[in-house]
């Protein structure tokens, strides 16, 4: 079960130099209000692994875990992949060089077990996923919560009637202690170590992030949750998550996060893995929001089996950097792929987001939305590889990609790397760049609407087809969201 | 008695301010009243239209304008727009993606004090009411605002706004261009639905045909940015017989 990653790393026609463009990214100008996710509270850790990164602080962490002695040699070698790969700045923007892996914090936690009730949370942390409405979520419309504090899950619980349907819910500390069969059957199967820097980076240093299993034709009703929080100045968060649809199994996942604005450097980098076995559906809703000094370099890759089906729908509001392009190895007949993806860059943001779909078996279908806002100076890049090869039959690939700049200095560039061999296939690919017109936001403004209720209006309207597809309370957040990058960016 | 008073009001283009487009214009209009603007092509009506609601391509060079006695002219053009000054679009703006229900809500709601939220029931039914009486089918609201419309669509949905806005003044620019007889009617049973002493109109069209369904108290010729004639509505009865040239040669031979 080797994925072809051979064929997940950029093509040529990815490669394309940035260098002229990096300039821009060294000084992020910030002005934009991020309340929501902007506080800290101070908290005393138990577990510090410290700044800097060595072989002592893998085992620190595996020592804090206390885990099987496979997972620390699996922790170590991908620390030797880490270093052996170069940052990938020959087609990337080389912001990345900015980040200093010595100065990092890679694990801090209060301990490994998380709390089944919010009551026996500690007070310091519950107060940030309060103020966050996390508890007022799950009694009202979640089967179950994960919610993970720096590098491990302060709070963790799944509804009794999900539980006895035999679902799975739980991170990947406990996961690896308790279910480790399943748990390595699939774990590093999906995105190897060596797929990319950062992949290699999180199969060193991962903590946290979500296990689930969905037993053989268990639907679960409601969405499980997770919810990712940055609260330490200097920390690497770097969750590993994966979710396994057994045969005919439903399951929907919603993930957010957010961090306080720091004036240094985050880094979140974390690795997900879906597998959706025959049949299975998985849906995978993020919700981006980081604070705009994090590197957001997430690796996230599903491998959907005969007739499966799985869904990314990525929204990136927040960070400085984020590169994400969530992908479906379309390994079994009839199998389907879905990303829908919407990024909003503003002032000292790059978003660099997109989709990889991989066919590698007969009659699959894959489909790629994509949509963009650059505001002010904010750079959205879209990067799309969908392969297709010669030896299959009846695949299908629709992609379409559509920018909206806000202003005559906002940035949007498409690298879609197609490559479709065979002449059974059916492939389409459009690509629109539209910019709010002068004359739009006048009408609007005629109408009575401020500049800024306008800008969001016209924004919520260019993304509105794609979050009517949203549960109905995360298009309600991701519309406010909007509002409040709006409200920043004009006057 | 609300007016809006125009004061030896001069508008050129933002880009080329010395070159002006309207040149002296003053013009007062009071709600109860319909004052209907004619003139040639390319003689400043859209211009004065625009220039009133606060277009950033135009600016006043002098003169000014006054609803109700204070000046308009530093304001934002949404601080106009709420203050009850309305412009019925020659040429509409799409908005992809956003319905006209929800577009006509959130004008609605900028309306409201800060923390007052809009009843929904209560705007549906308004706002359906106002649709049955323009003979607007009700699928229409879930359409995105002009995008795709035929022209007669885009001056209804005008229409439609204004009614559901209740502007003290509106400014209707052209706004019978492009529609056929039955939509024009449609279009000026909505102007004179809303008729009376809390409505005043200034009504910019190039034929008399609009004046047979919204009969005007006051007809004024426009040309070369100046109001040059003022009468009452035979005046356009006069034009539609003479044509734009007997004011040309009016004017040379004064």
């Amino acid at each position: 079960m080797k994925p072809p990653s051979d064929l997940l790393a950029p093509p040529d026609a990815l490669l394309e130099s940035e260098a002229d463009t990096s300039v821009a990214m060294e000084n992020p100008t910030v002005g934009i209000d991020q309340t929501a996710g902007d506080f800290t509270y101070d908290v005393k850790y138990a577990y510090d692994a410290g700044s800097g990164l060595s072989e002592d602080t893998i085992r620190y962490i595996s020592d804090v875990k206390k885990e099987a002695s496979w997972i620390l040699d699996f922790r170590l070698k991908a620390y030797q992949t880490f270093l052996s790969k170069p940052m990938p700045t020959h087609w990337a923007t080389k912001d990345l060089e900015n980040i200093d892996f010595n100065k990092i914090r890679y694990y801090l936690s209060q301990g490994t077990k998380p709390k089944r009730t919010w009551d026996e949370v500690p007070d310091d942390i519950k107060k940030t996923f309060e103020r966050l409405g996390i508890p007022e979520q799950e009694r009202k419309f979640l089967a179950g919560v994960e919610a993970q504090f720096d590098s491990e899950a302060a709070y963790s619980n799944v509804k009794d009637i999900v539980a006895k349907q035999g679902v799975i819910f739980c991170n990947s500390t406990e996961a690896l202690r308790e279910h480790p069969e399943l748990f390595r059957k699939w774990f590093g199967k999906v995105i190897p170590t060596g797929d990319n820097k950062f992949s290699a980076l999180n199969s060193a240093v991962f903590s946290g992030g979500s296990f689930i299993y969905v037993p053989k034709g268990v639907k679960v009703a409601m969405p499980l949750q997770a919810y990712f929080r940055i609260n330490a100045e200097n920390f690497g968060q770097f969750e590993r998550t994966l979710i396994i649809a057994d045969e005919g199994a439903e399951v929907t996942y919603m993930e957010g996060c957010t961090a306080p604005k720091f004036s240094t450097s985050t880094l979140h980098s974390a690795v997900v893995e879906l597998v959706a076995l025959k049949g299975a559906k998985i849906q995978y809703i993020t919700v981006q929001n980081w604070a705009n000094n994090v590197f957001n370099l997430v690796t996230k890759r599903a491998i959907a089996m005969e007739d499966a089906e799985v869904k990314w729908i990525d929204c990136n509001i927040g960070s400085r950097l984020t590169m994400k392009y969530p992908g479906v190895i379309l390994k079994g007949k009839r199998a389907r792929g879905e990303v829908i993806s919407i990024a909003l860059a503003n002032d000292g943001q790059h978003q660099v987001t997109g989709a990889k779909m991989v066919h590698a078996a007969d009659d699959t279908t894959s489909v790629i939305v994509a949509k963009s806002i650059s505001v002010g100076q904010g750079r959205s890049t879209y990067r799309g590889v969908v392969h297709i090869p010669k030896h299959l039959k009846g695949c299908k690939n629709n992609t379409e990609c559509d920018a909206l700049l806000i202003n005559s200095n906002s940035r949007t560039d498409t690298y879609p790397a197609i490559v479709v061999r065979g002449d059974t296939h059916a492939v389409q690919h459009e690509a629109s760049v539209s910019k709010i017109s002068e004359d739009m936001i006048f009408y609007m403004q005629q109408r009575g609407l401020t500049e800024a209720q306008a800008m969001s209006l016209a924004v919520n309207g260019f993304v509105n087809d794609l979050v009517r597809q949203f549960p109905m309370e995360y298009s309600v957040e991701l519309k406010r969201l909007i509002d409040l990058e709006m409200e920043g960016s004009v006057g | 008695m609300p007016s809006l008073e125009i004061r030896d009001l001069f508008v050129a283009l933002s880009a080329t301010p010395d070159k002006p487009i309207v040149k002296g214009l003053t013009l007062t209009i009071r709600t109860g009243e319909v004052h209907a603007i004619m003139g040639p092509n390319g003689t400043g009506k859209s211009t004065l239209s625009k220039a009133i609601a606060g277009h950033p391509d135009y600016v006043i060079t002098s003169g000014d304008v006054l609803l109700d006695g204070k000046s308009i002219l530093a304001m934002e053009p949404d601080q106009r727009a709420r203050a009850g000054i309305f412009l019925a679009f020659q040429y509409p703006s799409e908005i992809p993606g956003v319905t006209i229900a929800n577009f006509v809500r959130a004008a609605v709601q900028a309306r409201l004090a800060e923390g007052e939220d809009l009843d929904a029931t209560a705007y549906y039914k308004r706002l359906y009411s106002k649709m049955d009486l323009l003979k607007i089918d009700r699928k229409f609201t879930s359409r995105a605002v002009n995008e795709g419309f035929s022209g007669g669509e885009k001056k209804r949905c005008e229409i439609l706004q204004m009614a559901m806005l209740e502007p003290t003044f509106a400014l209707m620019d052209e706004t019978d261009s492009g529609l056929d007889i039955d939509a024009l009617r449609i279009v000026a049973e909505g102007v004179e639905a809303m008729r009376g002493d809390k409505f005043g109109v200034m009504l910019i069209t190039h034929y008399q045909r609009l004046l047979d369904y919204i009969v005007p108290d006051f007809v004024h010729v426009m040309y070369d940015g100046r109001i040059v004639k003022s009468g009452d509505k035979s005046l356009a009865l006069e034009l539609e017989a003479k044509g734009y040239d007997w004011i040309k040669q009016e004017l040379a031979t004064a």
